[in-house]
């Protein structure tokens, strides 16, 4: 057994597709903190979503009245609406009521994960799989050697998540919106001042997020591994805040780091079907221990939104 | 005379106004159960009475909600210390995991010694120590785990929520490693794929608990053991360790306001850490309790909450339901056990899946943490009725220090948590 066995391109191409769900969740949570939001529940938004996009597909494919590419449509409306409306109450406690954002974030994550549960327990019962997101072939791309497999072959949702980086980028470096987002979570006294609407900024970045977050739990549940089960994310969502600090509140680095976990975690589960000599625990926990080792050496160098986790109150 | 009596009830009146968050965040959870209970076809009050039932509706409920209350207490004794010190701490379930597999291991070797002459004239002596000496070696591994995210936080500014999270995963995967390989039950070993240790020696258990009230005493037939008692009595130890000794205020004081703490010569870093290792230290417990007392075995289905039932997560709403005060603490504790207990008896009875406790346990903790913004306004016009009459009432230098004989006052937690920031 060489190298050969384990970086095949069947692992850079599942990296890549591992990557989908911190991606979306990732990038929203940038919105969100680089607005001084930390939202902590986006594991629980990512079960909400997972669920609401999975059963709205479900249902439309059970009853057969809906051309299939119509149902996957409405599943990721649903996802995005169920993630929106969390970020939304997300909002609410940490902008308006000023509740503390670490802790809060926990409820949020514990109110989706009972909540995705009892739904799915009650609505559907036993696990079963829908028909998701279809791998999409390309015209010659697809059929290269190789580069096909990892880059050419994977579904919709794949694409719109790599897609959405440098639009976030963009987003958020050279247009008006993203300078309000930077300045209030920087210095919201001075964008106060300006005449930006700290509250109302914060708002739009932790809905964003929120919708964001709803997209990668229907990425995994009705694009990836399309089906629902009680904890589907397995703490994905944690994983993409620590891959915002992890990356320095920048898109690019952001997903370069979700790039870097998924791939860890494609190398894992590779060690794991070659039955490599490795147990297989310490495979799975590789991927927390460079996270850790990533935070420790990340965390020195990159400069935090200033007013991140603090609620805004104006000087009186 | 009278007025003295008057400023009692108004103080009396301020506290009980001080239990807001908790009760609105009681009475939100009990609406918005009550709405979703409703949207899926069920009676609210049906399902509420069915869970009062199976959590104290006889004497073996009562006992199982005490059972589940007791790592739930000792995780939220843990991250009160935690919160107070501005650590957040939401590694609770991965400190339970290293304190369990510390303790177990302790309890396997030191069960397996041969009683040395010394001691076998005193019978019970040598079963105290190997219980003892396992319960220290859990408290150990967990403060170790714990101290670790704070040695991160203090020395290189990783953020503890993240790290902790982490080191949860972490802890699952080396328990499932140890439980499957060198602390395998050799019973067992073989037949793979079932990860527990061997079972306890008598000699290594906590003994039950049993009230010796009536014939037979109560509890006499329950699995409630002595973790219940050893967890109220460290809550009590910790409520004096945080407000009446100067460790403790230091604790507090870098929660509070870490910058202010520093200048005023604390050593921010080292609390930090400390706060973080006593909080370790406590789930710890919480985990090699629940091996001692109950299972004697460690066990685990291999999936995250296998062993510890989630309860390093529900120490965290204990604790905030408790006021982030040990004491407030074991009343808490026992509720949300209660919740639990009773929502196995809802689910037989009108099978309404028990997972909607930990959606209204979700709940309550963005409904707690969201209704201090009502305590705050309150303290800051009481802050400044006392600059008004700073003659009359002196301000309490000590930073607030609840006096033993009153109850906890509320609103002291609240404000101090404000201060605490989670980046």
């Amino acid at each position: 057994m060489g190298l050969d066995d384990i970086f095949t391109a069947s692992v850079f191409a599942s990296a890549i597709r591992l990557a989908t769900p911190y991606i979306f969740a990732a990038l929203g949570e940038t919105f969100a903190q680089r607005s001084g939001v930390l939202n902590l529940g986006v594991d629980g938004i990512m079960l909400m979503g997972a669920f609401g996009g999975f059963y709205a597909v479900h249902l439309a494919q059970t009853a057969g009245v809906l051309a299939e590419p119509l149902g996957l449509l409405i599943g990721v409306l649903v996802a995005l609406i169920v993630g929106g409306l969390m970020g939304l109450a997300m909002a609410f406690v940490s902008v308006t009521l000023k509740a503390k954002q670490g802790i809060s974030g926990i409820g949020v994550y514990l109110f989706g994960l009972g909540l995705s549960e009892l739904l799915f327990q009650q609505w559907v019962g036993t696990p079963k799989s829908v028909a998701g997101f279809p791998r999409i072939s390309f015209p010659i791309l697809t059929d290269i050697p190789i580069l096909g497999e990892i880059f050419f072959h994977h579904n919709l949702l794949v694409y719109v998540a790599f897609a959405l980086v440098p639009l976030s980028a963009f987003v958020l470096n050279r247009t008006t919106f993203g300078l309000m987002i930077r300045a209030v979570g920087q210095n919201p006294e001075a964008a106060d001042a300006m005449g930006v609407s700290v509250t109302r900024v914060r708002y739009a970045t932790t809905t964003i997020g929120g919708m964001l977050a709803g997209l990668a739990g229907a990425s995994l549940s009705i694009a990836l591994i399309n089906l629902f089960q009680q904890n589907l994310t397995a703490g994905q969502g944690f994983i993409a805040v620590a891959l915002v600090y992890f990356g320095g509140w920048r898109p690019l680095t952001v997903a370069a780091g979700a790039m870097l976990f998924s791939f860890v975690n494609a190398l894992q589960l590779q060690i794991k079907v070659i039955g490599a000599d490795i147990p297989s625990e310490f495979a799975v926990m590789a991927p927390y221990v460079i996270t850790i080792i990533a935070l420790v050496f990340a965390t020195k160098r990159q400069e935090q939104p200033t007013a991140l986790t603090k609620p805004y109150e104006r000087g009186e | 005379m009278n007025q003295a009596a008057g400023t009692r009830l108004a103080s009396w009146l301020n506290r009980l106004v001080d239990f807001a968050p908790v009760l609105i965040a009681l009475l939100l959870a009990l609406v918005v159960s009550s709405v979703l209970l409703v949207a899926l076809n069920v009676d609210p009050l049906a399902a509420f009475g069915f869970m009062l039932e199976g959590a104290v509706g006889t004497e073996n409920a009562t006992a199982e909600t005490l059972v589940k209350a007791t790592p739930i207490l000792f995780v939220g004794i843990g991250i009160t210390i935690a919160f107070r010190g501005g650590m957040i701490n939401i590694g609770g379930e991965g400190q339970m995991i290293a304190g369990a597999l510390a303790g177990t291991t302790v309890a396997l070797v030191l069960g397996d010694l041969r009683v040395p002459a010394e001691m076998a004239k005193t019978p019970g002596a040598f079963d105290l120590i190997i219980v003892t000496s396992a319960l220290i070696g859990g408290f150990l591994a967990g403060a170790l785990y714990g101290g670790l995210a704070g040695f991160l936080k203090a020395y290189f500014g990783v953020n503890e929520i993240l790290s902790t999270i982490m080191l949860n995963q972490i802890a699952v995967q080396m328990m499932n490693f140890l439980l499957n390989g060198i602390l395998l039950d050799p019973a067992v070993a073989g037949f793979n794929n079932i990860p527990k240790t061997a079972r306890l020696v008598t000699a290594a258990q906590l003994p039950r608990l049993a009230l010796p009230l009536g014939d037979p005493w109560i509890f006499a037939r329950t699995r409630l053991h002595w973790g219940l008692i050893v967890a109220i009595a460290l809550a009590i130890v910790i409520y004096i360790f945080l407000w009446r000794t100067s460790l403790g205020y230091r604790i507090r004081a870098v929660g509070e306001n870490e910058r202010a703490s520093s200048y005023a010569g604390i050593h921010v870093k080292r609390q930090m850490m400390l706060s973080m290792f006593l909080a370790g230290g406590f789930a710890g417990l919480a985990g090699v309790v629940q091996v001692l007392g109950l299972q004697y075995r460690l066990q685990t289905d291999g999936s995250p909450a296998g062993f510890t039932a989630a309860a390093g997560f529900n120490g965290i709403v204990a604790a905030l339901f408790g006021g982030l005060n040990p004491i407030g603490a074991i009343p808490a504790s026992a509720f949300f056990g209660g919740l639990l207990v009773g929502a196995q008896k809802m689910q037989r009875e009108i099978g309404v899946p028990a997972s909607l406790i930990t959606a209204v346990n979700g709940l309550i903790v963005v409904f707690v943490v969201s209704s201090e913004i009502f305590i705050l306004q309150r303290s800051k016009r009481r802050v400044s009725l006392q600059e008004t009459n700073t003659t009359l009432n002196p301000p309490d230098k000590s930073g607030g220090s609840d006096t033993p004989l009153n109850p906890p006052d509320k609103s002291r937690g609240r404000r101090d948590s404000r201060a605490q920031e989670a980046g």
